[in-house]
């Protein structure tokens, strides 16, 4: 609808000279905030393929003159930068998955509106919106229930937000109430439609809310830097960040220095925040159509 | 809540419109009867129990002073002596202006960018750049805090950054440390959330301006409406309920400057303006072990949070605003 009045205002709304200048500056200047929102991918990603030598005499600089994968070469094989990648893509499939079980299966009966207990539970859960325990004392609970030093510290605590539970169980309200109707009458049971009737049409909250998860795993570093202690298990986020400080003036604890040798070179860390930044870029023009969907269903209060 | 007309208790209203009102079943009886949805909730419902509700009740060592041999429950009362010792400790007043300082500098620049933004892209007809636009500012928003650190980190240092490396062109010899300079944190941290969050935030008001019915907007234009006062007259009061929504939620969270971000852009050099009370409930409490102690600051913290989020909402219900909750 709103289409149909754009195409018939363009035409019909003749714009005066000082209408056309301020939108000349309106383009040039989202131009500009679109531009600085990508420049400092841009220049990191042609430094991690460009020499040393050039990023010491260049300051700015989006196409490298030579290129050399040198970085990336001791990256992997120095920094042991591919260790951390397998772990947070392991942790960032596994936590997804558990989280979109959890908050899918959750937010399913609490959509019926015939659902008994249900304004008892959504009390409940948006409670815990705004109180919470805090950061020590849930440190301590999950101490007792020995998750120290476990993936499971940074997958159990978050398995369902409330925010995304939210979204969910407003898109599962959005189905229709004859598929119900019809499934019971074919004798269903509400675990079968749940799992073959809902869940197949939910697909577009599924990948915004994966999305959502999935990009909480894989950027968490807070996370694991209270709860994991074994190198062997850090994900990614950890070991870019001992990267990036190992050579500034700015390091602040010894196990930075020791987790690898020399410290390396400005490429290394450039190639090092590609391959962090990576994953993430890839899968975004796959699911943005869907997220900002989610996003909006959630800004609508109810 | 759109609801308003209360329906009658276990009315079903099916697709065609008819109302029925079947006979109540025993509460006992629908659990058999939708035994499936039951069993589909316990999981999450377990989860809230275990995950946020009983480290809700550690926070009981607040009041207490927690020695790990003695565990949470065999930790000998206190009552009110941690929160005594935060409040008239000398890190206090600091960890107040510091939260505040970062917090209501977010306010008054970080609050209304995604606004203005919001009010440019939907200044601009051609669809096609519209959407260029808003795909590349959503970016920021999914990579992580290590990495926007990391991007500052080679943007702004102070031996090979780009924005040293030029500034000393010009300059002729002289730097510009942003990093490791008390002064200039509370700027950089704002500085960061607004790079990264700025496009995001657009989402929310571009959605309830995709609600406007575009009729209002010719309406007004016949009537000889200029672009200032359409956008005054019609957008603005069109996102002045998300605006609301909003500044409640950023007023709720005037005490939480988040860990990881301060985190990772404090050094030794910049920490006076740096310690904020998240970082210091982190410190005080993991690092150091002080865990009774850093629990009353966090209980003040989420009670704080509470309370400013409730006298929020409450104020903009009373001022005619539908609020929160």
């Amino acid at each position: 609808m709103a289409r149909e009045h754009k195409v018939k205002e363009g035409a019909k709304v003749r714009k005066s000279t000082g209408d056309r200048i301020v939108d000349v500056i309106i383009y040039v200047a989202l131009g500009l905030i679109a531009l600085s929102t990508v420049l400092p991918f841009l220049y990191v990603l042609a430094g991690s393929f460009a020499t040393e030598k050039e990023l010491t005499e260049k300051a700015f600089f989006i196409i490298p003159s030579v290129w050399s994968i040198n970085a990336y070469r001791y990256a992997i094989e120095t920094a042991n930068i591919l260790r951390g990648l397998r772990n947070s893509v392991l942790l960032t499939i596994l936590g997804t998955f558990c989280c979109m079980a959890f908050s899918l299966s959750f937010a399913y009966p609490l959509s019926k509106s015939h659902f008994r207990g249900r304004n008892w539970i959504m009390n409940m859960v948006i409670f815990t919106m705004l109180f919470g325990g805090g950061m020590i004392p849930s440190y301590l609970v999950f101490q007792a229930y020995g998750l120290l030093d476990s993936w499971w510290a940074l997958i159990l605590p978050g398995l369902i937000s409330p925010f995304n539970m939210i979204i969910i169980k407003k898109f599962f309200q959005g189905l229709p109430v004859e598929l119900d109707e019809a499934s019971y009458m074919d004798g269903a049971n509400d675990l079968q439609i749940f799992a073959k009737v809902a869940l197949p049409l939910s697909k577009p909250v599924i990948a915004s809310i994966s999305l959502f998860y999935g990009v909480g795993f894989w950027n968490d570093y807070f996370n694991s830097m209270i709860y994991l202690s074994t190198p062997e298990k850090y994900p990614i986020q950890i070991q870019l960040r001992s990267i990036i400080l190992l050579s500034s003036k700015v390091s602040d604890t010894v196990l930075d220095y020791d987790m690898f040798g020399a410290p390396p070179d400005k490429a290394v860390k450039m190639a090092c925040t590609v391959i962090a930044t990576m994953p993430i870029l890839i899968v975004y023009p796959f699911v943005q159509k869907y997220f900002t969907k989610g996003v909006m269903v959630g800004a609508v209060k109810g | 809540m759109a609801e308003k007309v209360k329906k009658q208790k276990g009315a079903i209203t099916l697709s065609n419109g008819q109302v029925i009102v079947p006979k109540r079943k025993s509460t006992w009886q629908y659990m058999v009867q939708h035994k499936w949805l039951y069993f589909l909730l316990l999981p999450g419902f377990i989860y809230f129990i275990m995950f946020r509700y009983i480290p809700m009740g550690g926070l009981v060592i607040a009041f207490k002073e927690y020695s790990p041999f003695k565990g949470i429950w065999g930790s000998p009362w206190v009552g009110f002596g941690q929160f005594q010792k935060f409040f008239s400790n000398n890190d206090f007043l600091k960890l107040l202006t510091n939260t505040l300082g970062i917090s209501l500098l977010q306010l008054v620049f970080y609050f209304p960018a995604p606004i203005i933004l919001s009010l440019f892209l939907n200044e601009v007809r051609h669809n096609g750049y519209k959407r260029v636009v808003q795909t590349l500012v959503y970016i920021p928003h999914f990579v992580s805090w290590v990495i926007v650190a990391s991007l500052t980190y080679q943007l702004f240092n102070v031996t090979d950054g780009v924005f040293n490396v030029i500034f000393r062109a010009i300059s002729g010899g002289q730097t510009f440390d942003i990093l490791q300079k008390s002064s200039t944190f509370w700027g950089l941290i704002v500085g960061q959330d607004i790079w990264r969050e700025t496009g995001y935030g657009t989402i929310v008001f571009l959605a309830a301006l995709s609600g406007v019915d575009q009729e209002l907007y010719e309406a007004a234009r016949v009537d000889g409406a200029g672009r200032w006062r359409l956008m005054w007259h019609i957008t603005l009061p069109a996102i002045r309920g998300t605006i609301v929504m909003m500044l409640i939620m950023r007023v709720g969270s005037i005490l939480n400057t988040g860990y990881e971000q301060i985190f990772l852009m404090r050094n030794d050099l910049n920490l006076a303006r740096a310690e904020v009370f998240d970082t210091y409930i982190y410190t005080k409490g993991i690092r150091s072990g002080m865990y009774s102690f850093s629990s009353a600051a966090g209980m003040f913290k989420s009670v704080v949070g509470m309370i400013m989020v409730l006298t929020a909402d409450r104020v903009a219900k009373a001022f005619g605003e539908s609020g929160l909750y």
